[in-house]
């Protein structure tokens, strides 16, 4: 009868401070519950009407001074967990150095990873082993969170903005994804799996998997460039990328353009010479900065970005 | 231990009914407060991630009919203060002149506030494409524009109701015991009306003119 | 009756017929002004909307003894536990125990006539009724898949459902909340009666003027936020839309502003009507009643600010969620206080069991643990891990259920007598009342598990490892559902061929005991006039304690 003991395996470095703080909450529950039964147990049987029990006036320290020490305790005690789980929280302060960096996109209902080597996966997840993991997250659509029980993580995932989640997976296996916040009509069946594997096979995984095409290329310099930024972040600052291609975009002084490769190369690297009607001219050149090479990349990149949004 | 008054058996039950009417009056201006503080945290939220855009957005509001506006609300504030102090001094018939005056104004602005959205939607200032300014998130500002002009706008009417009433009452030749009370309340209701307005016509009308 | 003892109640006089004999006709109802017949008009409704939303809650636990979807599609169980949501927190259990026991005991407690605004206390109802109706038309038109929360921007971009209609229902019922708050605050200051000073003001008028303040500043910020889901919806405003500068966060800020001390609507009553249980069974004065008095208060107060520990995982600041953290620890205090006073007043008591007791230390019990367990969430690390798991579900049941049902039952059998002149069947009652406490931990005790372990909410369809938890969560509702429906009958049959009740069956101290059962019209044929603190039980005991008590500690 395994299925009754239902705990969730600990897989990732995080999971264990939150566990102890659990279990020293469940130990200090149980006490108080202990206390506060006990009690009414003891005054409903000894203080029973009919009961032999002395029940004159309290003595005098009875009120005022009880109260406010067991006010005063509550407070310390609620303090201290409170502090307590602050400095557990503080592995969450500020993302990790050089972890690995899956982007995330959550649409109804699946969850789609890109790796830094360009593989691609849905609602499955390759991680290394005691690697630290930094997941950059958005949503297509309506606002989900992605979930894993065994890494105690969860995170809502908002549409037009990027947000990070970072844990380090301990153990190896196989664990569940979740999507934790109402999403539609399929929520409950919104998952996959998280297949934690030793350094080695991931490099292996990543490398067979990974997409070595112009437009991955791109997409790599897209995030390494810091594109996203504006681009994808700050829909006030820059327009939206996808299916641009081939679309009519109208510029500022009434001009209009159809937006080919030209168009796209001109915009990376010259991006003052048109600006698209309603944003500011604040997007610099991409001249030298980025590579010949980079700039087909992200051309061609530009070309398959398509909007998934489901309207 | 407050003090307790004597109470009769004739009087329990009745209790001072001014009192009871206005603090009623009182603790219901404080639900409107919070009805429309909602809104104003929104607008405010929404303006600190954007102000550029707000501020831009907000030149397009229309200034006249936002000024004029406030001039005929406070005016119509005044009038009903006037209307209070003619009460307290039992002259009828300029009460209910002030009364008259009042709703006047409240009509009048409800005129210019509809000439004002229909000037806004032939700007395309409402929901929907062709918006005329250059930063979408300016939408936002119209956004918020309309809702909270709107819903002072009900309030608007309702008051008009309220303050009809009154002069309604105010004509009959002998006036019920609770007058004075009924007229206090309605101008407490009345000048909250007011004072969102003042709120509106800062956040709406005068952000991002001094730039 | 001068004096509030419990020995000298008048018996009824023939000359003063009680308000149910004020009038026979359906007219007689549904006009009436009387705030006792007011709320007999409230229970009338919320009991309807109890069974209704219970009906869904059924349907629920059915579906989710497998782990696949049997009799329900995936969009129908979204409808069913938006439904049960919107139902059991707007049309039962934040008019529960406010517009029922407060509307009905409020002006007797205080010795008034009646509320300050009768009329207004008329129209809330209507208004209540006229809510619950548009509400149950977005029913039956298809229903609402959004949730009872209503996240932007699946509730104005992507549902499909009648969010409209349900948003519109709920706003209309949030006047209904507004009237009766504005009304119980101006009672509570303008109609004491003379000697009814503020620190000699039974616990339950306290709770329900914290519970007031709360209504009255919190619902119209509910209201704002669904008005402006009704904009963005209906006239396509980009307020929470992101593409054009609209932030979909927003919303939740704004509706948990409101959600949060919403929770407090519902749990203040809930405490009123506990601490005036315990202290008559229990023949002894509430311990600290000024620190119960200063405690509920807190809590109102408090309660407004520790909304962000809904939001730990939206995506806020860290700094943000710290401080939601410190303060809904901070908030806790006040509870636990409560807890400890309401054990120590059954200290050198006279203690009978009784079923509204039973109620009574049922909700000690559960609410302690329901606290407890809030504790867990208002730490950042653990609320990560169980936020929008069945943790969270489990937690507020034990609150909402666990809390304000067993007292909104407790305080219908202690006055039930006080209501309908009737006495009910006392083994029944016992019954009923200790198969709910046992239902109640039997459904909802598992659910902490399946929490713990990582089962979501609002999931129709769950990984089979956590069937076992489920069924064991149906087969509680199902002993839960037998309980609930007992007093459905017991009373029934009471109203019609109960023992006539004497005026005060309890032998309770307290305003609404020294007038009839049922009270005549007009409450009290002489003005009462009070020179005491509530609670005086000890009289029975040791007159030495008169002093202490009567000087209000």
């Amino acid at each position: 009868m395994n299925q009754l003991f239902l705990f969730p395996p600990a897989a990732s470095l995080e999971a264990k401070g939150v566990d102890q703080l659990y279990f020293v909450m469940l130990g200090l529950s149980f006490a108080i519950l202990a206390l506060v039964f006990g009690l009414i147990v003891v005054f409903a049987w000894r203080y029973r009407a009919g009961s032999g029990a002395r029940r004159s006036k309290l003595p005098g320290f009875y009120a005022h001074e009880m109260e406010i020490g067991w006010t005063l305790a509550t407070l310390l005690v609620f303090l201290g967990i409170y502090g307590w789980s602050v400095e557990a929280r503080q592995v969450h302060w500020a993302p990790p150095h050089g972890a690995l960096n899956v982007r995330v996109v959550a649409k109804q209902w699946m969850w789609k990873f890109e790796h830094p080597s360009g593989a691609r996966e849905i609602d499955a997840l390759h991680l290394p082993l005691g690697v630290p993991v930094r997941l950059d997250m958005t949503s297509q659509d309506v606002i989900h969170s992605f979930y894993v029980p065994a890494f105690r993580e969860k995170q809502d995932v908002l549409p037009d903005r990027i947000v990070t989640l970072w844990f380090t997976p301990s153990r190896l296996g196989q664990y569940a994804i979740r999507c934790a916040e109402y999403c539609g009509t399929n929520h409950s069946l919104m998952g996959g799996e998280v297949y934690v594997v030793t350094p080695a096979e991931y490099a292996r995984w990543a490398d067979r998997n990974a997409d070595r095409s112009l437009p991955a290329a791109g997409a790599r310099s897209f995030a390494a460039l810091g594109c996203a930024g504006c681009h994808e972040a700050r829909a006030d600052l820059a327009p939206r990328l996808a299916d641009l291609y081939g679309s009519k975009v109208a510029l500022e002084g009434n001009r209009s353009v159809l937006a080919d490769d030209a168009y796209l190369e001109r915009s990376i690297l010259d991006p003052r010479a048109d600006i698209v009607k309603g944003y500011l001219p604040i997007m610099p050149s991409y001249r030298g900065v980025a590579t010949p090479e980079e700039v087909s990349a992200l051309v061609a990149y530009l070309k398959t970005m398509k909007s998934g949004r489901t309207p | 231990m407050s003090g307790a008054t004597l109470i009769t058996e004739r009087s329990w039950g009745e209790g001072d009914q001014e009192f009871r009417a206005s603090l009623g009056m009182w603790v219901f201006l404080a639900t409107e407060i919070l009805f429309f503080g909602g809104l104003f945290l929104a607008y405010a939220e929404l303006r600190s991630q954007n102000v550029e855009a707000f501020d831009e957005a907000g030149k397009h509001a229309n200034f006249f009919f936002g000024t004029l506006n406030t001039i005929l609300l406070i005016t119509s504030s005044f009038m009903m203060t006037i209307a209070l102090v003619c009460s307290d001094k039992g002259d009828r018939s300029l009460l209910r002149a002030m009364l008259l005056v009042t709703l006047a104004l409240g009509v009048g602005f409800l005129l210019c506030k509809g000439l004002e959205y229909r000037s806004d939607l032939q700007e395309h200032l409402g929901p929907g494409r062709n918006f005329p300014v250059r930063l979408p998130a300016a939408q936002a500002f119209f956004a918020m524009y309309w809702a909270m002009t709107g819903l002072h706008a009900v309030h608007l009417t309702v008051g008009l109701g309220v303050v009809g009433r009154v002069w309604l009452i105010a004509r009959r030749p002998v006036w019920p015991e609770n007058f004075h009370r009924t007229l206090h309340v309605s101008a407490l209701y009345w000048h909250l009306i007011d004072v969102i307005w003042m709120m509106l016509y800062s956040i709406f009308y005068l952000v991002g003119r001094a730039t | 009756m001068t004096d509030a003892t419990f020995d000298a109640v008048p018996e009824r006089s023939s000359s003063a017929p009680s308000y149910l004999e004020d009038g026979h006709t359906v007219a007689s109802w549904l006009f009436t002004t009387d705030h006792k017949r007011i709320a007999i008009l409230y229970a009338a409704g919320i009991t309807f909307f109890f069974f209704i939303g219970g009906a869904a809650a059924t349907l629920m636990r059915l579906e989710l003894v497998t782990p696949y979807a049997n009799f329900l599609s995936p969009d129908e169980y979204n409808r069913l536990f938006t439904l049960h949501g919107v139902i059991m927190v707007w049309f039962f259990l934040i008019p529960s125990i406010p517009a029922v026991m407060g509307n009905f005991l409020l002006p007797l407690m205080i010795g008034a006539r009646d509320v300050a605004f009768p009329r207004l206390n008329l129209v809330s109802w209507y208004v209540y009724i006229f809510g619950g109706i548009v509400t149950l038309y977005s029913l039956v038109a298809g229903g609402v898949d959004t949730g009872w929360t209503f996240y932007t921007p699946f509730s104005t971009m992507f549902s499909n459902s009648h969010v409209l209609a349900a948003a519109a229902g709920i706003f209309i019922a949030g006047f209904s909340t507004i009237a009766t708050g504005v009304n119980f605050i101006t009672t509570v200051h303008t109609e004491r009666t003379e000697g009814m000073t503020w620190f000699r003001l039974p616990l339950f008028v306290w709770a329900m003027y914290a519970t007031s303040i709360v209504m009255v500043l919190a619902t119209p910020v509910l209201a704002a936020s669904l008005l402006m889901i009704v904009c963005e919806r209906l006239f396509h405003l980009p307020i929470f839309n992101p593409d054009t500068g609209g932030d979909p966060l927003l919303f939740q800020h704004l509706f948990w502003f409101y959600s949060h001390p919403a929770v407090y609507i519902m749990i203040l009553p809930a405490m009123g009507v506990v601490s005036e249980i315990i202290a008559c069974f229990a023949r002894r004065q509430i311990f600290g009643y000024r620190f119960m008095v200063y405690a509920m208060i807190a809590i109102a107060g408090i309660g407004f600010f520790v909304w962000g520990h809904h939001m730990f995982v939206a995506g806020s600041s860290n700094y943000a969620n710290l401080v939601f953290s410190l303060l809904s620890f901070i908030v806790a205090v006040p509870s636990a206080i409560k807890v400890f006073n309401w054990t120590a007043s059954l200290y050198r008591g006279r203690i009978t069991f009784e079923a509204p007791m039973l109620y009574a230390l049922g909700f000690v019990g559960l609410f302690t643990v329901g606290g407890l367990t809030g504790l867990f969430l208002a730490m950042i690390p653990i609320d990560v891990h169980v936020t929008d798991t069945y943790f969270v579900i489990a937690h507020f049941h034990y609150i909402m259920v666990g809390g304000s049902v067993s007292a909104f039952f407790g305080g219908l059998h202690y006055w039930w007598p006080k209501v309908t002149g009737r006495l009910y069947h006392e083994g029944f009652a016992r019954f009923a009342a200790i198969l709910m406490f046992f239902g109640f931990n039997f459904t909802f005790f598992p659910q902490f598990i399946m929490g713990y372990a990582g089962m979501p909410r609002r999931y129709e369809v769950y990984p089979p490892v956590f069937q076992i938890y489920h069924v064991m969560s149906s087969a509680g509702a199902s002993v839960l559902a037998v309980a609930y429906l007992m007093p459905l009958f017991y009373l029934g049959w009471s109203l019609l061929h109960g023992e006539r009740s004497p005026p005060n069956p309890w032998r309770a101290t307290g305003l609404e005991w020294q007038t009839s059962s049922p009270p005549p019209k007009q409450n009290f044929l002489v003005p009462p006039r009070v020179a005491h603190g509530p609670y005086r039980y000890h009289a029975e005991q040791d007159p030495s304690d008169l002093a202490e008590i009567d000087s209000g500690r």
